[in-house]
């Protein structure tokens, strides 16, 4: 008996007992369906935080003046300015590795221009900072070496802060005021969008460092040099866990902590958030993949008990191949490419409700959805396994049957 | 006459179709088992049409689904066209070796016609060729061919529910006839069957036989062992009596 004559006897089986056949194959279609419409979201979600994250630079390391929480009662929040421009200039010129530092210095404000005005928040930043975040500029121009040296009263404005001050005209040379001084408008940043908290990244706007210190009222008056954050930009490959041992015993020794003291800063890599995003989506697929195994099983088991009801009805036709000659391999081999053939068809049907599915949750809901292909390769073959699988046995009883009695049965 | 030499003590040259020696096959249903074949001893040269009767539990059954490969006996040897099927201390074919010589050598004809319901007749008759491993294309052309020699090649494409029993049953010699067997088996084939109906099937039976083949008939219907050349009267597990006789011609 060839595969093909075996093939034929069993879609001829499966068409003999339409209805049944379809409700068997349900539990093995709603299973692959399922792995592959969710695997496909979770993969188009995932996609589209690691391209956020790669738009942050995984090769950058924050580095933060004390918050409240690991300062505790001894210093308040921020009250100790301990993190200065020349923390900065140390990291780049101590730590290996390090490309560029940038200090900022942030601030919530309001920005006028003409009758309007709006809430941003405000960066102090140097020219590196722009490079090390990879902002780039859509209109005018960035912030210079000049105009940090000089501290001139230049601003470039982020894409939501043009929108809602300009509408849809071009600010650049155009005068725009913070607090009581005024500034002009040298450049307009390239969109950004949101993050991967969901915060609005375009709504910022950037004056130089020595600018902000020098015009921002109330701006750490007590020590001119101090920053609120820096980024630190390494070379792309380096140990970003060493990297950072190494800044923080640099910034401790500046800073003077004795042993048993809490750092007076905070750091944070970039790859971490990355990595906590990655092993949240390991544990999405890990669950994915126990329903997956659950629903698979389940539809095994309606193949197996279905097989076991086929096996009794036609055991009349079992004697009688095995009387004209069917081997008991053949009766094996014939079943079993019947439930292989049941569960595979069910598979066909869940990859085609599966695409779709996430096909429609794509247009429907607006959600990224990212058809992965060794999703579809592994729910087939693993159907094709639990066909296989849970076959064997119905097909093993069939082909044990006595002949004799077979031809018997009623 | 002395002088003469001897007659050299070979096999004839062409040995019988079917040489059963002492077969024996017991059952056991509960405490007791029951002798359902007990010493049988029979020769059938090939071209004879054999009638097989008995009332039942008698062992014709069991003598059917011996000479048939579908079982193997307790003692005894069975040498079916000069191959020891069966031999003495459970010698003999395997279990694929005993399917094999059911698909070439021998054709069943059942009772109950046993044709799969949701295939046509073609299907139907093409089914020994699929085991044998013959292409498709020539298992067309022989299907056809066996349906021609049954007169039903114009109903090749019906399923046996558009049939009636007579043409089942010659549906199912086609079948049996496919793969070209020397021996046909036949188990109460016209049990099934009106009178009428029977009648042509026996007549059918004697064609096939004028033209060679080999058949053994299971009957307990003494108006059918009346068209057989011979018949095997069976009882308690044992043949008690063999008689050849003149056959009557069906059709």
């Amino acid at each position: 008996m060839t595969a093909w004559d075996a093939l034929r006897a069993a879609l001829d089986s499966l068409r003999a007992n339409p209805l049944r056949s379809a409700l068997t194959m349900l539990g093995i279609v709603i299973g692959v369906a399922a792995v592959i419409a969710m695997v496909a979201v979770g993969a188009g979600a995932r996609d589209q935080v690691l391209r956020q994250i790669a738009s942050l630079g995984t090769n950058l390391i924050m580095v933060g003046q004390g918050s409240i929480a690991r300062g505790g009662v001894k210093l308040g929040a921020g009250t100790a300015s301990s993190l200065t421009e020349d923390d900065a200039l140390a990291v780049l010129s101590e730590i290996p590795g390090v490309v560029v530092t940038a200090p900022s210095v942030r601030w919530g404000l309001q920005i006028v221009a003409g009758n309007q005005n709006w809430g941003t928040v405000l960066f102090g930043i140097t020219p590196d900072y722009m490079d090390a975040r990879d902002w780039s500029v859509a209109m005018g121009r960035g912030l210079s070496d000049e105009d940090a040296a000089q501290a001139n009263k230049v601003v470039v404005l982020g894409q939501t802060v043009v929108r809602n001050l300009f509408g849809g005209g071009d600010p650049i040379g155009e005068p725009v005021r913070v607090f009581s001084t005024p500034l002009t408008v040298v450049g307009v940043l390239a969109e950004k969008g949101q993050n991967t908290q969901g915060q609005d990244q375009d709504d910022v706007i950037f004056v130089p460092l020595s600018t902000a210190k020098r015009n921002i009222p109330g701006m750490a008056k007590s020590n001119p040099r101090f920053i609120h954050t820096m980024v630190v930009k390494m070379r792309d490959g380096t140990d970003m866990a060493e990297a950072q041992a190494q800044i923080r015993d640099l910034l401790r020794q500046r800073h003077r902590l004795v042993a048993g003291q809490d750092d007076d800063f905070w750091m944070r890599d970039l790859s971490e958030v990355s990595a906590t995003r990655d092993a949240s989506s390991r544990a999405l697929s890990f669950l994915l993949a126990a329903v997956a195994a659950v629903s698979l099983l389940v539809g095994g088991i309606g193949i197996m008990n279905i097989m076991l009801v086929s096996v009794t009805e036609r055991t009349r036709e079992i004697g009688l191949r095995l009387a004209i000659g069917a081997r008991r391999r053949d009766i094996l081999v014939q079943f079993l490419i019947e439930s292989t053939t049941l569960s595979l068809i069910g598979a066909a049907i869940g990859v085609a409700l599966g695409i779709g599915t996430a096909m429609g949750v794509a247009t429907l809901a607006g959600w990224p959805t990212l058809i992965q292909i060794d999703s579809v390769v592994l729910a087939v073959v693993v159907s094709g396994i639990v066909g296989v699988f849970f076959g064997l046995y119905p097909a093993r009883r069939a082909a044990r049957l006595n002949p004799i009695e077979a031809l018997r049965h009623e | 006459m002395a002088s003469e030499p001897a007659e050299p003590q070979v096999a004839p040259l062409i040995a019988p179709l079917i040489t059963v020696e002492r077969l024996t096959r017991h059952y056991r249903m509960g405490p007791q088992i029951v002798h359902a074949l007990d010493d049988v001893s029979v020769v059938i040269q090939r071209g004879e049409f054999v009638a097989v009767m008995g009332p039942s539990g008698s062992g014709k059954s069991t003598f059917m689904t011996l000479l048939g490969c579908l079982d193997r006996p307790d003692s005894g040897t069975y040498r079916l066209d000069g191959q020891e099927v069966a031999g003495q201390e459970g010698a003999g074919l395997s279990s694929d070796a005993l399917a094999a010589v059911r698909n070439r050598s021998i054709g069943f004809v059942f009772q109950s016609f046993n044709l799969l319901p949701r295939q046509t007749a073609l299907d139907n008759v093409m089914l020994p060729m699929v085991y044998a491993g013959v292409g498709h294309a020539q298992r067309i052309e022989r299907a056809l061919a066996a349906l021609d020699a049954v007169g039903l090649r114009e109903r090749a494409r019906h399923r046996p529910s558009q049939l009636s029993g007579g043409q089942q049953q010659r549906v199912a010699i086609a079948r049996a006839l496919v793969n070209d067997p020397l021996l046909l088996l036949a188990d109460e084939p016209t049990g099934a069957l009106d009178s009428a109906t029977s009648l042509e099937i026996i007549g059918l039976f004697q064609r096939l036989n004028r033209r060679g083949i080999t058949i053994v008939l299971v009957t307990h219907e003494p108006e059918v062992a009346r068209f057989a050349g011979r018949v095997l009267h069976f009882r308690d597990g044992r043949l008690i009596d063999d008689v050849n006789q003149t056959p009557e011609v069906a059709a």
